[in-house]
């Protein structure tokens, strides 16, 4: 089992960001569709993580808390208008968000 | 650990510039004082926080003129990483008074709807400090919090109106795709940091050398921070939440959207991509240009099929975008400062056209409770002022001379003619053949309110609120100011040189 380098903390970082694209663009439940962004913002993380280590520099380490607090503020507001609209009705996709087009 | 431990012990405290950092200061305490007497004032005077909130802005303006008075030299905070030079200044002056406007705009349609009021002037001011961040940031961590700053309350503004579906799309679908843009954003800024060792942005430019071993990776990391600011400012091909949300929002919001948060993110661009990305001029440019002509052309198309009024005015504010971008595709070539200038100029004169456009819409449609194109009809017979004032708007975003939105035109197409490149020469032909495209849409709502006759005959007057008359007065002399005196807007663009631009 060879060590593990930062290269390899880049490459699962650069999959999960993938996956999390994928998801994105793939699933159509809004809540889904917001996990799949988290799991980006966490592959930012982790790349971030990764480079500050590699570079032995403290500035990307301390993105990392930002990034944290944005996402959290994110997940607040986005499940408020998520709940927002399972007041006003019952089931949830993003194809039956069909109220404006054209 | 020891990483920590070393970098704590040389920590010292930073000095603090309080007079370059006054606006924030203003700005901060005016929007703490707004959500404290909205929880301490009843209900029938809850109008005072749209008077709280109009001089916090009014008074957050005032340090941005001393500063431009003071002395023109530049202030740069925390290491050059929060930077306070005159294209700063100019920017934070144009969301300040934009700001102002949309008070105006907005005080008369929030009073009447029973919607929750202190949290919107909140959610307001708070988004206006982010995109006055925006103007001074000059590193990744503070243009990235600037910009989630300014778009967070934006989120929820846009889905203001919660027990309405389209309200909800409409804050879902900017939701959904701002946050997922800022993410894409980020991990572009996680390899630039890679690279350079550094999250200043002109450390960055520094470091980038397409030339050299991890060239790939430097021109992914420039395209996924175009691409997340491409979202930010609706260009195609990741315009698609713009129209939904533009016509699903409470129309002030709308109005706030496609100018305030829209300028922000052309700064953004600008900033990033003229400090960190100059020698990546070979990535970026061409990418921009393909940008900029899909986004005249697909906006134009699509505004041209509109029958509702506020989603022709999004498809053409996506459109209006695109002409923002065409300087930009030859920012740092032979142009130089003349793309720069033009792209503060048109930001400046599209906010006061575009803001006025909205005032016309909002005060119409007190009356007719519609915001179909064909609701206008015979407009000019009743409302002769709002008819004329809507002629001028619609002028001006066709760029008839001489009204404002013609100078911006002019500017850039400027700047494009000055590179001389072949390519300058087709985007300056696509750009043209967009101008007259655009006056097929334009000119139509200008047929409603001249020729066609008044719908059910309903000839009553429109009665607007004085603020809104404020609004569009302020929004009409604006325009006709920057047409006929074209040497005030383009002093600014003159003074506007972004420090760090090209390393100097």
């Amino acid at each position: 089992m060879p060590e593990p380098t930062t290269l390899s903390y880049l490459i699962v970082a650069a999959l999960l960001f993938v996956i999390g694209t994928v998801g994105v663009m793939v699933r159509r439940n809004p809540l889904i569709m917001f996990m799949c962004i988290e799991l980006m913002l966490n592959a930012v993380n982790l790349s971030f993580v990764a480079l500050a280590r590699e570079l032995t520099d403290i500035d990307g380490q301390s993105i990392v808390f930002f990034v944290l607090v944005v996402a959290a503020a994110e997940v607040v507001v986005g499940l408020g208008i998520i709940v927002a609209i399972m007041r006003n009705r019952t089931s949830l996709t993003a194809d039956d968000m069909a109220e404006l087009k054209g | 650990m020891s990483l920590v431990a070393s970098s704590a012990a040389a920590w010292t405290a930073p000095v603090i510039d309080y007079h370059a950092l006054a606006p924030e200061i203003v700005l901060a305490v005016g929007l703490s004082v707004v959500l404290l007497v909205d929880l301490f004032t009843a209900e029938r005077n809850k109008w005072l926080l749209s008077v709280l909130t109009g001089f916090t802005l009014l008074g957050a303006t005032l340090p941005v003129l001393t500063l431009a008075i003071h002395d023109d030299s530049v202030r740069s905070l925390f290491e050059g990483r929060y930077v306070v030079d005159e294209f700063s200044l100019v920017m934070k002056g144009l969301f300040l008074l934009a700001g102002y406007v949309i008070v105006l705009l907005s005080s008369a349609y929030v009073e009447e709807g029973d919607y929750w009021r202190g949290e919107y002037w909140f959610l307001l001011l708070t988004s206006l400090l982010g995109m006055v961040m925006m103007s001074s940031s000059r590193d990744l961590v503070s243009v990235f919090v600037a910009l989630e700053f300014l778009s967070i309350p934006a989120y929820m503004l846009a889905a203001w109106r919660k027990r309405d579906l389209r309200s909800n799309e409409a804050g879902v679908k900017y939701f959904l795709l701002g946050v997922f843009a800022s993410a894409v954003m980020l991990y572009g800024m996680s390899l630039l940091y890679g690279v350079a060792n550094s999250t200043l942005l002109v450390d960055i430019g520094e470091s980038i050398d397409l030339d050299g071993d991890f060239a790939a990776v430097q021109a992914l990391a420039v395209v996924f921070v175009v691409v997340g600011f491409a979202f930010k400012v609706s260009a195609v091909p990741f315009h698609t939440w713009a129209p939904d949300t533009y016509e699903g929002a409470p129309t002030p919001v709308t109005a706030f959207l496609s100018v305030a948060s829209k300028a922000a993110g052309f700064i953004a661009l600008v900033v990033v991509l003229l400090t960190a990305f100059p020698a990546g001029r070979d990535v970026w440019q061409p990418f921009v240009w393909v940008l900029s002509a899909l986004t005249m052309t697909i906006g134009n198309v699509f505004a041209l099929r509109q029958t509702n009024l506020v989603r022709m005015i999004a498809y053409s504010s996506v459109s209006q975008g695109g002409f923002v971008l065409m300087p930009l595709a030859v920012a740092g070539g032979a142009a130089g400062d003349a793309a720069l200038r033009a792209v503060v100029v048109y930001l400046v004169v599209y906010a006061a056209t575009n803001l006025g456009m909205f005032g016309v819409i909002l005060a119409v449609s007190r009356k007719t409770r519609s915001s179909d194109i064909a609701s206008l009809g015979g407009l000019f017979s009743y409302a002769p002022a709002l008819g004329v004032l809507l002629t001028i708007f619609l002028a001006s975003l066709a760029g008839i001379p001489p009204l404002g939105g013609w100078i911006g035109k002019f500017a850039a197409f400027q700047a494009l003619l000055t590179d001389a490149t072949p390519w300058a020469y087709v985007l300056a032909v696509i750009g043209a053949v967009n101008s007259v495209i655009a006056f097929g849409y334009y000119g139509n709502v200008m047929r409603e309110v001249w020729m066609r006759p008044v719908p059910h005959g309903d000839n009553t007057p429109i009665v607007t609120p004085s603020s809104l008359q404020i609004a569009l007065g302020i929004t009409a002399v604006a325009t006709l100011v920057l047409g006929i005196l074209p040497g005030v807007v383009l002093h600014f663009g003159d003074i506007a040189n972004l420090v760090g631009a090209f390393g100097g």
